[in-house]
């Protein structure tokens, strides 16, 4: 349709081949469509669609397959990192990626994350972070903050109560098969830019045969957080972006520069703003 | 590997089959009585010679699903652990299953609940047979009674595995896992190439030509009609591993008057009791159950309509027996007698429990 309206020497931005025509099931104002589309992005643009295996979790994303035209599996809740581990291993020219949120990666599959972190596998996870468990209903997160409300801590979270959030991508930095680590935002045409830069730098690094290669990405979840799209973008903004900051955490195998030691080995609970 | 005679452990016998019969991958995590399976590949380093990955996991949670992820992309990929283990892969049993992967996964037996004891055991039986995992999925089970059956079967259950899309579980204990016997080894199967991969598992996940549509691996069906469809189509399967894949063993069927029902190490013991039996002139035989799902039900039956009387042997509380009363409609005496908690009974103690609960 755009071709008939569009003259083919004005269309400077077209979707990707590597995205489906298929409809997203994602609510409007979600970050996973976005950060979908970059990822898609860098497959294109490295000319390596044919020899991509994407690995969806359980959670909001599990259709992810629906949406990129490549060859996908979906794993088991929490495990992907194993699935992609075996994936790359016994196919070592593919190029393989996870696509997790924060309860499959850092609650439920926790050991499998930090393991296959450790061994320094080849292979890209992208974390999905926005402080909830979106597709069941917006309960509490392994990222939840202190004082956030969710459907399992409607009064808020209490670290007397619920523990701790979990900076896991401070904490899979610090392990000396991480290669990459960096967090990332999609909610301004910036940020997009930038995170579209590191998920293709994530490719490299695998590319390259490096170790593990790691971009959270900070999202809002409008609906499970009760706001509106902009109110989310906002509230982000000011809770989960002085806890949870974005730019570089490692590169090339070394944590990047002004990145505060205490940041990764001492950490405040992570709380909303009062 | 070449055609020999060795001497070996079970499983031995099961690492070595699994370099033989060109398996892919192997990743697995250490429990007793099965370790020996990783220890023997990590000391043969196939990745030199035939290319076949080894991996330790972190867990039988991580190594299942190391064998989904690898087994999904069309390669031969196997695990082995023990009972305690193999609770933990119920998870990824039943995703395998409902994603249709072909996979190898050998079970030793140990007595439970729970953490239970490292000696042998067949109390896992309806976790093997009858789910184990959640939803309506079935193991193909191969039950070995000796070290030349656990090399044997690999390289059977390899051939069920992708004739099925459909996990293969090799059921074993402790007993055979780490005896030693003689065994003959095959000649060396080559590894698949990426061109027989593709014509034997076209489903495969190893990267999208542009001449194909994408290819997914998953077990996600939203609708629920659609998901009732595919569930027939699963048990379709079942129904011809049922038709075409049956196996069993019948010793001294011919002319008894009554029979054991016994496999793996029980079947073992029954040998020697029903030799026993044959000196004192009782006709005693025996039906060794080597597919226990799909189970030989229309053997039970037929050797029901003849014989007086059947004992099922189990180191269990009484598993396969609710199988073989099934099977014989009741229509004969039919008991149970086992030890269990990793006791194996005697050859004597058997024969006694058949002269006392059959032949009376």
């Amino acid at each position: 349709m755009a071709n008939d309206i569009v003259k083919p020497e004005n269309l400077v931005y077209t979707k990707t081949k590597v995205l489906t025509d298929n409809v997203m099931h994602y609510c409007p104002g979600c970050g996973h469509g976005t950060a979908h589309r970059i990822i898609a992005e860098v497959i294109d643009e490295m000319g390596i669609q044919d020899k991509t295996v994407g690995v969806s979790p359980v959670g909001c994303s599990v259709l992810a397959y629906n949406y990129f035209d490549v060859d996908f599996q979906e794993a088991a809740h929490g495990r992907a990192p194993a699935v992609a581990t075996a994936i790359k291993r016994l196919n070592p020219d593919t190029f393989v990626f996870t696509y997790q949120g924060d309860g499959d990666l850092a609650a439920i599959g926790t050991a499998e994350t930090i393991h296959a972190a450790n061994r320094g596998e080849n292979i890209v996870m992208v974390f999905i972070n926005n402080g909830i468990y979106g597709m069941t209903g917006g309960q509490m997160a392994p990222t939840t903050l202190v004082g956030m409300k969710s459907a399992t801590t409607p009064y808020g979270r209490r670290v007397d109560l619920n523990g701790y959030p979990l900076r896991i991508t401070e904490l899979l930095a610090t392990l000396p098969g991480s290669y990459y680590v960096t967090r990332q935002s999609v909610h301004t045409p910036a940020n997009v830019r930038k995170a579209k830069a590191a998920i293709r730098k994530a490719f490299e690094v695998q590319r390259d045969k490096k170790g593990l290669a790691f971009v959270e990405i900070v999202s809002s979840c409008n609906s499970g957080w009760k706001m509106t799209p902009v109110q989310a973008n906002k509230w982000m903004e000011e809770n989960m972006f002085p806890n949870y900051p974005l730019g570089d955490i490692k590169v090339d195998g070394k944590i990047a520069e002004g990145i505060d030691a205490n940041r990764l080995v001492v950490s405040a609970p992570l709380t909303v703003k009062q | 590997m070449a055609k020999e005679l060795k001497l070996m452990k079970g499983n031995e016998a099961i690492a070595r089959a699994m370099i033989a019969s060109g398996t892919d991958g192997y990743f697995g995590y250490p429990i007793t009585p099965q370790s020996e399976v990783m220890e023997t590949l990590m000391a043969e380093k196939p990745w030199e010679t035939t290319g076949m990955v080894v991996l330790q996991a972190e867990s039988e949670l991580a190594s299942i699903n190391m064998v989904y992820g690898g087994a999904a992309t069309g390669k031969k990929v196997a695990t082995s652990s023990s009972s305690p283990g193999i609770s933990l892969m119920c998870e990824g049993l039943t995703y395998l299953a409902g994603a249709e992967i072909p996979c190898v996964v050998m079970n030793a037996m140990r007595g439970g609940p729970g953490l239970g004891t490292i000696q042998p055991a067949q109390s896992d039986y309806f976790q093997s047979t009858k789910g184990g995992g959640h939803g309506d999925y079935q193991l193909y089970v191969m039950a070995p009674a000796s070290v030349q059956e656990m090399y044997d079967f690999v390289f059977d259950a390899w051939d069920i595995a992708f004739k099925y899309r459909n996990p293969v579980l090799i059921l074993t204990d402790g007993a055979i896992g780490q005896c030693m016997e003689k065994c003959y080894t095959r000649d060396y199967v080559p590894r698949w190439t990426d061109e027989e991969r593709k014509e034997k598992a076209p489903w495969g996940t190893w990267g999208k030509p542009a001449n194909r549509e994408r290819n997914i691996i998953t077990s996600l069906e939203l609708e629920s009609s659609r998901q009732e469809v595919f569930n027939q189509k699963l048990q379709k399967k079942y129904a011809q591993m049922k038709e075409e894949d049956v196996r069993y063993e019948m010793l001294n069927c011919e002319d008894a008057d009554y029979v054991f029902v016994a496999y793996g190490t029980s079947s073992r013991i029954c040998m020697k009791s029903m030799q026993i039996a044959r000196e004192k002139g009782l006709k005693v035989g025996l039906l060794r159950p080597i597919t226990l799902y799909p189970f030989p039900t229309k053997q039970v039956a037929e050797l029901a309509k003849r014989v007086k009387g059947m004992l099922c042997v189990e180191m269990s509380a009484g598993q396969m027996v609710e199988d073989v009363k099934l099977a014989s409609n009741c229509q004969i005496p039919i008991e149970h007698y086992g030890r269990f908690g990793g006791i194996i009974p005697t050859p004597e103690e058997v024969l006694e429990a058949m002269e006392q609960k059959i032949i009376k």
